[in-house]
């Protein structure tokens, strides 16, 4: 048939591919003139072209099939240079006779004069060799190394690196060789070894060190060397967080004179890319991929346009001096380059041109990728921050990207964008709500679908028509999957808690819903039913508005234990931890990266991941259920001898102070490590764990327990004088040899706060209304305050929310622009499990008066929070 | 990111159908036949119109170039060095233009499949930028401009590099 067709007809019909129509089997069956005697090459060749063409394709070949292949091909390998041991060696099984003759053969090969052959025979020998093959090898790869044929080197190169995941040991003997290769006048060989090197020595940060000095002080030829000397530099400083005044910086800035294009871009992305640089360190980085922004090469302007981008969302100021470069790029024929200086126009260009460059993106927005959509929603959504009033021409234009096609991210991006735009600005909240009501009617997402009724939810209640967002939820319970039929029986039960006219009619949809088929739905549908029919705002508040608080996975373990154990005691909500509210970090993008391929895990808090350490050491495991952990406090200076920091633990009656301790002396070993405490109030230390033994730059943990009064819940603050006390046993620096004796030391560390801020986890009561009026006004107390030293109310609002460690709820950490008076509500929950909420009034005049109100569930908790306002 | 001489995730040549000519894949971006033959319509799909010479698709940097018939891609990171990414496409296309004598259109290629099998194993080895001179490559495969009479070594080098494929197909 048509696969028997040899290749010269097939191309003599113009046009067509002359492998088109390979089988893989008629292939295979030519495969067999491998065997005769004498080999002819050309056809050979052409055969063995065909079966890579067919692998090339995806044709799998089935082991049986390919040992043929294989050993077809061995004979003819042999056929090359005929050699009776192998004969001899036909005895043995196929497997093993295939590996032992290619193994020969290569060996052959890449000891052999043709230089040609002796790269590709290295490369191919590596590929196949394990590690005890490679021993055998190992003299040949050393000298293969530092041939003179660069192709020689730079493969033997090469494959060493493929081989250090595998044999590391092995090949880390070779340091030398590599050594030596890295001064030969061959880019590619230079390159090879300078990558191999790194490699072999990447744990290592003084072997790294040294490198960099010989290397940037020599100087190299490479333009891909300097590029890999450049990522080292930069990896080097952002681990030591070398300032930029070290000579590694001065390195990467020199990089932006080089001659290569390659290299100076490389140095600018560096520099960019540096956490903490300034305007100024920028500047001269900044210049150069404004020159690259008029290259005639496409690549280049790409690259320089989008990490301009990058630069726009730090230091917008220091891209300002481009924005006639970037202008120019608007219409770039490589539509992902115009997108790029767009949207780095929107971050950096005037609150005027905005009109414009949205009309300009707007002509283009269907040619462009998903991951540019999303940049341009990114850059929409900063600028919405940036010019709030812009806000109807954004959502107007997001309304229409939203009934575009586009995949997940992009629409994610989008709906994300439009609720920071409702919650930024109250006044776009109904045309917000009603643009995203319109999306779920037809939104294949069930991941977007049950975000936006969940804010359906919170925000439709109180917006002034209620009644018109019942039609879109209710749609969904019709005609959804399970879970957003679920999500969206959550969300009519808000309704009705919080509109007492819609009650009734909530409760018939309810009813529906309780004849649905999936259980959650259900369960959902009659518990809610039950909660509002007993019409009670605290009920609604605590099950509706606000649900339960805390932490899932500690909710699971503690179920758990409760059924190992029974008991007569029914279960207690508040021997569960508590939920740590995620802090929400200032959105750092990375303008478009691969993240959609990432799977999204539920990850474990970090305090889960305490809890679970602490309940591992013995002494810890009466204290109960771990309430808080702080953050981290550097407890000694940057760059001293030992670098200790301490974690402040918070149990219901106790505290765990844990100390990470790292000893950055290369000459000497601690053993026995604690750290003594001297507390200032009736705190009382209880208990010492040392850390066994401190080596160089591995970090260790030592703990104090320490009891909290018991007699004053008052007692809420506390200093404690921190010595830390150890065995010193000095060592050899390089083979980490200890002496047999030591001496005791100590080392004097700072103080130590414990402050309010310690016994209250924070809490976000999504509802802060519904929960205030829940607690009720039983323990209610009330103080005024002046707060001289405070000059603008976002710094007042700071400072409380840092000082008592509390959530702030319905955004009022955030005050609005020419105001000068606001009101700060937060929530927390006190150490035992009291709920705690603070009302501050603010108001500015001279300087900022407050007037706080505290609510709680007990008395003890308002005073103290009270008292230590005060 | 972690400094590494792996550069490149991928090199592919489609033709004007967008159907794969030739396809290598370093690393495991694209585990299987399907997922990779879906990311080559995807990439053709949003190139084959317009000669732009990059993109960022699927989160991947592609630099390409078009010629005739052929389409050239080469696929990193979205963090790499685009101008390295830039190299390896140059010398790929050069070192075809040379040895086809500027022929670079499929049929010319398909009648020298084998000489670009050895000129791509030659430029990247396993995602490492092997060599980015074209003079060299062409040297190295052996396939000069004038017409050099098959040799045994030709026929070595081209079984090498199918025993190394036939080995992983073993493997999997």
């Amino acid at each position: 048939q048509h696969n028997m067709l040899d290749s010269s007809d097939a191309i003599a019909r113009s046009g067509s591919n002359p492998f088109q129509h390979l089988e893989k089997s008629a292939v295979l069956q030519e495969a067999r003139i491998f065997n005769e005697t004498p080999i002819n090459p050309r056809r050979c060749l052409h055969i063995l072209t065909k079966i890579i063409y067919l692998l090339n394709q995806g044709e799998h070949f089935g082991t049986t099939e390919a040992t043929e292949a294989f050993f077809a091909m061995t004979r003819l390998f042999q056929s090359n240079d005929v050699s009776c041991h192998l004969l001899i060696k036909s005895v043995l099984t196929v497997s093993l006779l295939n590996s032992f003759m290619v193994f020969y053969s290569l060996t052959k090969d890449m000891t052999g004069k043709e230089d040609v052959y002796r790269g590709p025979a290295i490369r191919a020998l590596c590929r196949i060799t394990d590690t005890t093959m490679l021993q055998a090898i190992e003299r040949y790869m050393k000298q293969a190394i530092v041939d003179k044929v660069p192709s020689v080197s730079s493969s033997a190169l090469v494959s060493s690196l493929h081989m250090v995941k595998m044999s590391y040991d092995v090949v880390k003997r070779w340091v030398n060789e590599a050594q030596e290769a890295a001064s030969s006048d061959n880019i590619m060989v230079q390159y090879h070894a300078l990558g191999l090197l790194y490699h072999l020595r990447k744990n290592d940060r003084l072997a790294v060190t040294k490198m960099l000095n010989k290397f940037t002080k020599s100087g190299l030829k490479s333009p891909f060397a300097y590029c890999m000397l450049i990522r080292i530099a930069s990896k080097l400083l952002d681990e030591t967080e070398g300032g930029h005044d070290s000579p590694l910086f001065d390195f990467i800035e020199s990089c932006l004179r080089n001659k290569n294009e390659m290299v100076v871009y490389e140095a600018a992305s560096a520099i960019v890319h540096m956490p903490n640089c300034t305007a100024r360190e920028l500047a001269p980085a900044v210049s150069v991929l404004q020159l690259f922004c008029s290259s005639p090469k496409a690549a280049l302007r790409y690259a320089a346009v989008r990490t301009l981008n990058k630069v726009a969302m730090k230091h917008p100021s220091a891209v300002t001096a481009c924005n006639l470069d970037l202008e120019n790029l608007i219409t770039d024929s490589n539509r992902s380059i115009a997108t790029l200086a767009i949207t780095t126009l929107l971050k950096t260009g005037s609150e005027s041109s905005v009109d414009r460059l949205m009309k300009q993106i707007s002509s283009f927005v269907s040619e462009i990728s998903d991951e540019f959509k999303v940049v341009v929603v990114q850059a929409i959504s900063a600028l919405c921050q940036k010019y709030p009033r812009k806000h109807s021409v954004m959502m107007n234009f997001l309304s229409n990207m939203l009934r575009d096609d586009g995949g997940f991210e992009y629409k994610r991006a989008i709906v994300d964008c439009i609720i920071s735009i409702i919650e930024e600005n109250p006044e776009s909240k109904e045309t917000g709500l009603a643009h995203l009501c319109e999306f779920i009617e037809d939104c294949e997402h069930t991941v977007l679908a049950t975000k936006i009724l969940h804010l359906l939810g919170k925000e439709g209640p109180r917006t002034p028509q209620p009644s018109k967002y019942i039609r879109f939820i209710f749609n969904r319970v019709v005609l959804e999957s399970e879970a957003v039929r679920a999500a969206a029986v959550s969300a009519l039960a808000k309704f009705g808690a919080q509109n007492d006219d819609l009650l009734p009619s909530v409760l018939v949809l309810m009813q529906r819903c309780m004849m649905d088929s999936d259980d959650e739905v259900r369960d959902r549908a009659t518990f809610y039913m039950n909660v509002l029919q007993q019409k009670q705002k605290a009920l609604n508040a605590a099950y509706i508005f606000n649900g339960l608080s805390v932490s899932i996975p500690g909710l699971e373990k503690s179920l758990h234990q409760y059924t190992l154990e029974p008991s007569e005691k029914p279960f207690d909500m508040k021997s569960v931890p508590l939920a740590t509210t995620p802090i929400t970090e200032p959105k750092t993008e990375i303008a478009p990266v691969a993240t959609s391929k990432l799977p999204e895990k539920l990850a474990r808090s970090r305090q889960d991941i305490y809890q679970e350490q602490l309940a591992a050491i013995p002494e810890f495991q009466s204290l109960g259920p771990l309430f808080k952990s702080s953050e981290p406090v550097q407890l000694t200076e940057a760059e001293t001898e030992y670098v200790v920091r301490c974690v402040k633990h918070t149990f219901a009656r106790h505290m765990v102070f844990q100390f990470d301790c790292t000893n950055t002396l290369n000459d000497q070993l601690l053993q026995k490590v604690v750290v003594q405490m001297e507390p200032s109030e009736a705190y009382e230390v209880i208990h010492y764990i040392p850390a066994p033994s401190l080596p160089y730059s591995q970090p260790g943990s030592c703990y104090s327990l320490v009891r909290l009064p018991d007699d004053d819940p008052t007692a809420v603050s506390c200093t404690f004088s921190c010595t830390m006390k150890y065995l010193v046993r000095d060592c050899d620096p390089n083979t980490g040899e200890p002496d047999d004796d030591g001496y005791d030391d100590e080392y004097v560390l700072e103080d130590l706060e414990v402050t309010v801020a310690d016994h209250i986890q924070k809490i976000l009561k999504p509802n802060f209304g519904a929960a205030w009026d829940e607690v009720g006004d039983e323990f209610e107390k009330e103080e005024t305050f002046a707060l001289a030293s405070v000059r603008t109310l976002d710094e007042a609002v700071g400072n409380i929310i840092s000082f008592l460690g509390m959530q702030p709820c319905e955004r009022s950490d955030k005050v609005p622009e020419n105001k000068n008076s606001h009101v700060l509500f937060l929530a927390g929950v006190f150490r035992g499990g009291h709920d705690v909420l603070v009302r501050a009034r603010l108001a500015l005049a001279d300087g900022v008066t407050m007037q706080v109100t505290v609510r709680s569930s007990e008395e003890t908790v308002v005073d103290v929070i009270l008292a230590s306002v005060g | 990111m972690e400094p590494s001489l792996y550069t490149v995730k991928a090199v592919l040549i489609l033709d004007n159908d967008g159907d794969r000519l030739y396809a290598k894949y370093y690393d495991d971006t694209y585990p299987t036949v399907k997922e990779q033959k879906a990311f080559e319509k995807n990439i053709f799909n949003k190139t084959h119109r317009t000669d732009s010479e990059i993109a960022l698709l699927e989160g991947l940097t592609v630099v390409y170039k078009s010629n005739i018939d052929l389409f050239f891609y080469v696929i990193g990171s979205s963090h790499e060095n685009e101008l390295m990414l830039m190299a390896v496409l140059n010398c790929l296309f050069d070192s075809l233009s040379q040895m086809l004598r500027k022929n670079v259109e499929r049929r010319a290629l398909l009648e020298n499949m084998e000489g670009l099998f050895l000129a791509v194993d030659e430029i990247v080895d396993g995602g490492v930028i092997l060599e980015s001179d074209p003079q060299q490559v062409v040297h190295r495969v052996a396939l000069r401009g004038d017409d050099v009479p098959l040799t045994e070594q030709t026929v070595t080098q081209v079984l090498q590099s199918a025993k190394e494929q036939i080995k992983w197909s073993l493997l999997r």
